[in-house]
């Protein structure tokens, strides 16, 4: 091979660089295009023609006009409103604690080289691969109050069985909160099971060393250790269980006289922009949901370096 | 974790285990049982547990009640062009955002996580317009189109890029391949198995979905599945048999697809989480 002259091949890998530079910026750009243009047109500018809409009064066919604060008054002298703001809360608030626990216990329990763990695994899923429109049908049936298999069972254990599930404004988000922990389980258990496979055998046998109890070593060890994934199933199910609407709308009439003791803030989102055609308020109505949810989410994120225990 | 666990905790393990896996099938089971009853036999008191015989006239009374043929139709086209059309646009942005270098990269995958924590519904106004004025309304388009990009898939791909290593890069480099050529012959099918976590992801999503389907498709044969079973509730409000008969029919295509791909769903779900 001919040897180069060091001044010319100086500048020619220069040159070469320049080129792959623009180049990489060239095939860069055209690989991000179609995501970046899909996500400004179907989700970023949609923010903030949210924000537009809700302080407008918007036609059937998408005309607007300005109404200022109109909105939000209203919205804030609405009952409803208020009534599904806390009904909401309450949801998540229930069923949160319950599924993260109920999961959590499952998650462990599987841990222990038991036999069958992917028969159970399986089983535990089953819920989350059903489309809701199917899973609430069937808990409507399940809690008839007449001929439903729930009261069916508690009579047969002996309580009085006339209970209202469906009707009683008092245990109507009761019911909703046992749909939302039953269809949970299971995507947040193979998270926090994930998690558990990942923790060292070794401390485990070194407190077993030390004598500690396996409850004491699951207090100890596997709970510090299992934060990362703890936080992250909180996280997501809060702001999941915050836009529970399906199983509300299925499960309840627009008849039923209880409405209002179950609806959530998504469900009167919808019901106030397709069904009432109320896009204006609608939308000031999931404006505050949003808010709320980035609240609650800043909240935790600040909160968890207290309890998340990141190696 | 408890490799010294005694018989006495193993058996009590297996029966809690036992108990909540009874109250996870237990819908199912009474999904299907009733599903095969005469109204009569699904509202006797005391209850009847099993049908006399099975009634399969149900299963063939509710599929000519809604047209469930359209139904399958729709879910599977809107399913089927959300894979292709998100999969390909995810994995190309995934490799830009891993494997290249350029000004732009950083707010791009800002714009991704946004998207990701953003709560869904304050998309959806703003969408069902833009499908309404471009006349799209009670079209297989309008149930594809807020899936024809994932900024979730993005993310989930970016991850699978970036385990895998750069050389194969600067080898391609030397021997003449373009970027796109390197993309498309060399990490693609390296990743394959975080695009099928996507594919069975982007399924499951588009399945389960009811509140956008059920706004852009009003006419009943432009539904899907999940749609087109609320709208069964409506008419039916007192045939339970028949009711669960339609939710058989249309939970069967993802239970399905669930056995068949089973620990691909567990795994996929397993590698999104945590640290």
């Amino acid at each position: 091979m001919e040897v180069q002259n060091p001044t010319v091949e100086n500048t020619s890998t220069k040159k070469a660089k320049l080129n792959t530079k623009r180049n990489m910026m060239f095939w860069g750009w055209l690989f991000i295009a179609p995501t970046l243009i899909g996500l400004l047109v179907l989700n970023i500018f949609p923010v903030f023609q949210t924000v537009y809409l809700s302080f407008h009064s918007v036609s059937t066919f998408g005309q607007s006009t300005f109404i200022g604060l109109n909105n939000y008054i209203k919205m804030f002298n609405d009952t409803n409103f208020w009534k599904s703001l806390s009904n909401t809360l309450f949801y998540a608030g229930i069923q949160v604690p319950i599924t993260v626990v109920l999961s959590t216990l499952a998650a462990v329990l599987l841990n222990t080289k038991i036999k069958g763990l992917s028969v159970y695994r399986t089983l535990y899923f089953l819920p989350m691969i059903a489309a809701p429109a199917a899973v609430a049908m069937v808990w409507r049936w399940l809690f008839n109050s007449q001929y439903g298999l729930i009261n069916i069972i508690i009579e047969s254990l002996g309580f009085n069985a006339d209970i209202q599930w469906l009707s009683d404004p008092n245990l109507v988000l009761w019911a909703v909160i046992i749909v939302g922990i039953w269809s949970n389980i299971g995507y947040n258990m193979i998270l926090l099971l994930a998690g558990l496979q990942e923790i060292s055998k070794d401390y485990y046998e070194a407190a077993t060393v030390d004598g500690a109890s396996k409850l004491r070593q699951f207090f100890q060890i596997t709970l510090p250790l299992l934060t990362p994934q703890l936080f992250f199933v909180l996280v997501t199910s809060i702001i999941s269980a915050l836009q529970v609407f399906d199983v509300i709308f299925v499960m309840f009439d627009l008849t039923n006289p209880s409405l209002s003791s179950v609806q959530s803030l998504v469900y009167l989102f919808f019901h106030e922009s397709y069904v009432l055609n109320d896009k204006g308020y609608g939308s000031a109505v999931i404006i505050i949901l949003v808010l709320i949810i980035m609240i609650i989410t800043a909240i935790q994120l600040v909160g968890q370096k207290k309890w998340v225990n990141y190696d | 974790m408890h490799k010294d666990l005694n018989v006495k905790t193993k058996t009590l393990i297996h029966v809690i285990l036992i108990i909540g896996a009874i109250g996870m099938v237990l819908p199912f089971v009474w999904m299907i049982l009733t599903s095969g009853k005469t109204v009569g036999e699904s509202i006797s008191i005391p209850p009847q547990i099993f049908p006399e015989s099975f009634r399969w006239q149900n299963y063939s009374k509710v599929w000519n009640v809604l047209p469930f043929v359209s139904f399958f139709i729709n879910t599977g086209l809107m399913i089927f062009f959300r894979i292709i059309s998100s999969t390909l646009f995810s994995a190309m942005a995934a490799f830009a955002v891993a494997k290249l270098d350029f000004p732009g990269k950083n707010i791009f995958f800002m714009i991704v996580l946004t998207q990701m924590m953003i709560p869904a519904q304050i998309f959806l106004t703003p969408q069902y317009l833009l499908v309404q004025n471009l006349g799209l309304l009670n079209t297989v388009s309008a149930l594809v189109i807020p899936g024809v990009v994932s900024a979730f898939g993005t993310f989930l791909l970016r991850q699978f890029f970036m385990k895998l290593p750069d050389e194969l890069m600067e080898a391609a480099t030397i021997d003449g391949a373009n970027i796109w050529q390197i993309f498309y012959k060399i990490y693609l099918p390296l990743a394959k198995s975080g695009l099928i976590s996507l594919a069975i992801f982007t399924s499951l999503f588009a399945y389960k979905d009811l509140m956008w389907p059920l706004i852009v498709n009003m006419s009943q044969n432009k539904m899907t599945l999940s749609a087109g079973l609320a709208s069964l509730q409506g008419q039916y409000a007192t045939n339970y048999p028949e009711l669960m008969a339609g939710s058989v029919i249309a939970i069967i295509p993802m239970v399905i697809l669930y056995v068949i791909f089973q620990k691909r769903f567990i795994q996929g779900i397993a590698s999104t989480g945590g640290k």
